[in-house]
């Protein structure tokens, strides 16, 4: 079968990719482009650990053809950190708990991401609604509720601050080093 | 305190949100190759042939490999070597793998598995226990107790007849535990490839790096020394990656002969048939109280459904019969179980593994027994819980409980008095508590090394690396080990690396199970990091002058305690001692307590120390559906000390969510093809789709309340929480559905059906209830008669009714 040849926008940046036409986005991204942050976990589109954006969009990976994607913008969780910068639903995830084993957190980070781009401060069983598609067997859920939750908070403190979160804090660490 | 019970960002934490984890399908070496397996569509077979030839001739196909490769037998217990890692002769379940395709990738590995030609000779198939107890032949296996009974147990400690007779009331039901599977989202996979000098090395989504590394050696016949095991972290292990698999052995084969690296990644439906899960389980129990709810003795029967191999079923089988005495005072105890081999996938270990199928039969039984005696069920629990550092009917040692505490903090938060029995019709309440180990006290093969060894490495720049064979498997051990080292040294766990899971280069732990980490790698942790800052106290003593007693490790200095001034940092400690002893490293090592148990079968159930839960459930029940809600669960669980609080309430919630799961939906059941298509017996849904586990919007609000009571024997204090949590909680849905509606549901899971079945049962009169109604005359052996502490017992068994079974010991089986 001979490869197809693509132009699609992913993580920000251009790309140009071929591959076999049967592939689904999902291996694209994982085979083709070495983007193995995005998991599989079931190959028929129930658990949502292949989430990524396109444009802008949650969808699961695993259910889109590669060949859908000309031209169009894929947003996978290696490109949730920009100048450096953890997104804040990055920073909240880490410090509260809400990646365990860390196997679905990449689907329910840019899945959390489309709904906080839709809804600045949206309510816990929004949150619960627009994460259905996700399944989390170490959490709970909880955990990764709160951590959206907190993470409108911080992008809130963070545009007050108009500084970056994982710089203030490091600054801090090493100030507090060095005084030490 | 600096490290220890500060709620803190896990140390694994920035590379899990990065997306940046390295799981084992994330591998991509170069020159690799890719391995599907063909798997038995017959449920019990004999193998007549297998022609590998047209698959060997496809195009891009590089090697097919069969039974005939694999002669030799492993499998995680040393009395259960049954498995070989392709089929030789014979297949015992829909899924057991036949051959193995290695090719250029994926997809022509996958289409020429259609190529091999497999002739079967279709036999008997077991579908049930009791179909298995009644035909001895054939058998699925040549080994086991007899005919079709894998292991069958009776064990009795005092005079249980004499009890019942003593008794104000007797209780006997019968209840029945579904089985259901781990269901991590990450299917197992592996990479083996020979590294430049020719030696072998896996990469495995394992729990058991060590127990894979010794099951590598034996089945490929090669020295261990010449195997290294990396056990990638798991994207969720729950006990399903626990065994030795046959896809690590035949990848690791295939490596060897290619001399090139072979990958392979389950498909979700193979993960299934790997399964190892949840036992189903029919049990009886028959108890007898005073009038005022204590108990004179306890009678438990258990018929475990085995499936077509034994992995840890003998640990299992005693499990469900182990952990009844050690939350409430049970002064007499019989206790008699039987493992039965089926074709269907393995059970195995899963959360809780062998305690919750009896838990939940224990604490319905009390609910009703708290009924009958007019006794509020939390109350009677209260009355009857065990008393710390004591020994228990079976010999087990408690060390701290604090389950009273975690009863009283439960019925306050969830305002028991004021709700349970008070709530409208179609709303309830229940409670149910729980305990579990803190790490299995005996090895599963014997031998009188540690559980645990951590090694250190203290590095000029101040960074300390942390190395133990200990697995992440999303629980957070790694943290655990940075955090313990962490605070004995009094530095940041930033400056700390660990390096786990990797047989070549960290000691030995056995293993991510039986909620054995914390404590064993803590204490082992904390030992190692003690000796490492004697070594740094005596070389900064000599530099400041100062006695070492009065040094200080906190804040990355090592400082006077009477005059803070005076001090250096940690990195010029590392110096100094280095200066003065040559290269800095340090070790330590953990092995749990000698278990006071001198009986056959008390291999199973020592731990070094115990811990409690505590579970009210509220569920909203609609009469005309049978629909469950459950909108709260508090929880209440005896952590001893929660070294990460963060860490420590997810674990506590995640069990409450997987305990839902199993409680609501979550089944691992099978059906029977039409006679016209070979009458198969088959995984009733072998896809995520269709089985369901709870999604957000299922998930009940969890209100967690941890009990901190340090125990001594725990690093820090600290005691499980991986595992106990999940035990109390499917109970209390029975208990509150039965609060809500008036029905008793008693299996699992509690499905609309079954409650409208009940309620049906109700309106006609009959027992308001669901569940089964008989349990089959089980050939148990002769019992095991080991007189209890308070009769004198030494802890072995009487020796008129030793049973008389060659080559074996206490503590042979784990």
């Amino acid at each position: 079968m001979q490869n197809i040849h693509l132009a699609l926008k992913v993580n920000g940046e251009p790309v140009e990719v071929a591959f076999a036409p049967y592939k689904t986005l999902l291996e694209v991204l994982r085979e083709d482009l070495n983007l193995c942050g995005t998991k599989h976990g079931c190959e028929l589109g129930e658990c949502g650990a292949c989430a990524v954006l396109l444009d802008g969009q949650p969808v699961l990976s695993c259910l889109v053809l590669g060949v859908e994607c000309e031209g169009r913008e894929v947003l996978t969780v290696e490109g949730l950190v920009t100048d450096g910068r953890l997104h804040p639903l990055q920073e909240t995830f880490a410090d509260l708990g809400a990646a365990q084993c860390g196997y679905c957190t990449p689907g329910f980070l840019v899945t959390a991401k489309a709904l906080l781009d839709e809804h600045a401060s949206p309510t816990r069983d929004q949150i619960r609604e627009a994460l259905a598609g996700c399944l989390c067997r170490c959490t709970g859920y909880q955990q990764i509720f709160e951590a959206v939750e907190a993470a409108v908070e911080r992008s809130a403190e963070a545009f007050a601050l108009r500084q970056p979160l994982d710089h203030a804090r490091s600054a801090k660490a090493l100030a507090e080093r060095e005084t030490r | 305190m600096n490290v220890i019970g500060k709620p803190r960002r896990r140390v694994d934490a920035r590379a899990k949100v990065t997306g940046q984890t390295r799981f084992a399908d994330d591998l991509m070496l170069p020159r690799m190759l890719h391995c599907k397996l063909l798997r038995s569509t017959l449920p019990h077979a004999r193998i007549v042939k297998v022609d590998v030839s047209r698959a060997a001739a496809r195009p891009g196909v590089h090697l097919v490999l069969t039974g005939r490769d694999f002669p030799i037998t492993y499998g995680i217990l040393p009395v259960s070597q049954d498995e070989h890692a392709l089929a030789v002769d014979r297949v015992r379940f829909v899924g057991d793998p036949v051959a193995a395709v290695i090719a250029r990738d994926e997809l022509t590995a996958f289409e020429a598995l259609d190529f091999i030609d497999v002739e079967y000779e279709p036999l008997r198939t077991y579908a049930d226990p009791e179909d298995s107890l009644a035909h001895p032949e054939p058998r699925i296996h040549e080994y086991g107790d007899s005919g079709n009974i894998h292991k069958a147990v009776s064990l009795r400690f005092g005079d249980v007849e004499q009890a019942f007779a003593d008794a104000d009331r007797v209780f006997e039901d019968t209840f029945f535990y579904q089985g259901n599977t781990h269901l991590p989202i990450e299917q197992h996979a592996a990479v083996a490839a020979r590294d430049p000098d020719g030696k072998l090395v896996l990469w495995s989504s394992t729990q058991t790096p060590h127990y894979v590394h010794r099951a590598l050696a034996k089945a490929l016949a090669m020295p261990a020394a010449h195997i290294r095991v990396i056990a990638t972290p798991n994207g969720g292990g729950f006990g399903g990656k626990s065994d030795p698999f046959n896809h690590e052995m035949v990848v690791a084969k295939a490596a060897l002969i290619l001399d090139r690296p072979v990958k392979i990644c389950l498909t979700r439906e193979e993960v299934f048939y790997c399964h190892r899960g949840r036992h189903p389980v029919l049990m009886r129990f028959k108890t007898g109280v005073k009038m005022d709810g204590t108990i004179t003795g306890m009678h438990v029967q258990t018929l475990l459904d085995g499936g077509a191999y034994g992995s840890y079923g003998v640990a299992s089988t005693f499990y469900t019969g182990a952990l009844q005495t050690v939350t409430y005072h049970i002064p007499t105890y019989h206790f008699e179980g039987c493992r039965v081999f089926t074709n269907k996938p393995p059970c195995g270990p899963k959360r809780g593994h062998g305690t919750p199928q009896s838990r939940f039969g224990q604490e319905i039984q009390l609910d009703r027994i708290a009924e009958s005696l007019a006794i509020d069920p939390a109350e009677l629990r209260l009355r009857i819980v065990e008393q710390p550092d004591t020994l228990t009917a079976n010999y087990l040692r408690v060390g701290t409980i604090g389950l009273a505490e975690c009863v009283r903090r439960v019925t306050k938060a969830a305002d028991w008095a004021n709700v349970f029995g008070k709530l409208p019709h179609g709303r309830g309440v229940g409670i149910a508590c729980s305990s579990y180990l803190s790490g299995a006290g005996l090895p599963i093969y014997y031998n009188d090394m540690p559980h645990s060894g951590v090694q250190l490495k203290l590095d000029r720049s101040g960074g300390v690396t942390a190395f133990c064979g200990a697995t992440e498997i999303g629980q957070g051990s790694d943290d655990v080990l940075v955090a313990c080292v962490a605070e004995v040294l009094g530095i940041a766990p930033i400056d700390i690396r660990a390096v786990t899971g990797d047989t070549d280069l960290t000691p030995v732990d056995l293993g991510s199970y039986s909620s054995r980490v914390t404590l064993m790698m803590g204490n082992a942790a904390i030992q190692a990091a003690e000796r490492a800052r004697d070594l740094l106290a005596a070389a900064v003593s000599k530099k400041l002058s100062v006695d070492k007693d009065r040094l200080v490790f906190a804040d990355n200095r090592v400082f006077d305690t009477e005059r803070p001034d005076t001090g250096v940092t940690f990195a010029e400690a590392v110096c100094l001692a280095e200066a003065m002893f040559g290269t800095i490293g340090s070790t330590g090592s953990y092995t749990p307590p000698r278990s006071a148990a001198r009986f056959k079968g008390g291999g199973v159930g020592p731990s070094p120390t115990y811990s409690y839960s505590a579970a009210i459930v509220e569920v909203e029940v609609d009469p005309s559906s049978g629909w469950i809600h459950v909108p709260r669960v508090w929880i209440a669980h005896d952590i001893g000390r929660s070294l990460n609080p963060t860490l420590v309430r997810g674990q506590v919630e995640g069990s409450v969510y997987m305990a839902i799961g199993e409680a609501l939906m979550e089944e691992q059941t099978f059906r029977r093809l039409p006679p016209r298509l070979s009458h198969a017996l088959v995984h009733k849904f072998p896809s995520m789709l269709e089985y369901k586990s709870p999604t957000t919007l299922d998930m009940p609000e969890v209100v967690t309340e941890l009990v901190e009571n340090p125990d001594p024997r725990g690093p820090f204090g600290a005691k499980e929480v991986g595992q106990g949590p999940l035990l109390p909680v499917m109970p209390a849905v029975a208990n509150a559905v039965y609060d809500a509606i008036g029905v008793r549901i008693d299996e699992v899971p509690i499905t609309p059906e079954k409650i409208l079945r009940a309620l049906d049962a109700k309106a006609a009169g009959k027992a308001p209830r669901y569940g089964p109604t008989r349990f089959p005359a089980v050939p148990y052996p002769e019992p095991l008669d080991v007189p209890t502490p308070w009769d004198g017992g030494d802890g072995k068994a009487h020796p008129r009714t030793v049973n008389p079974e060659p080559g074996t010991r206490a503590g042979a089986v784990r």
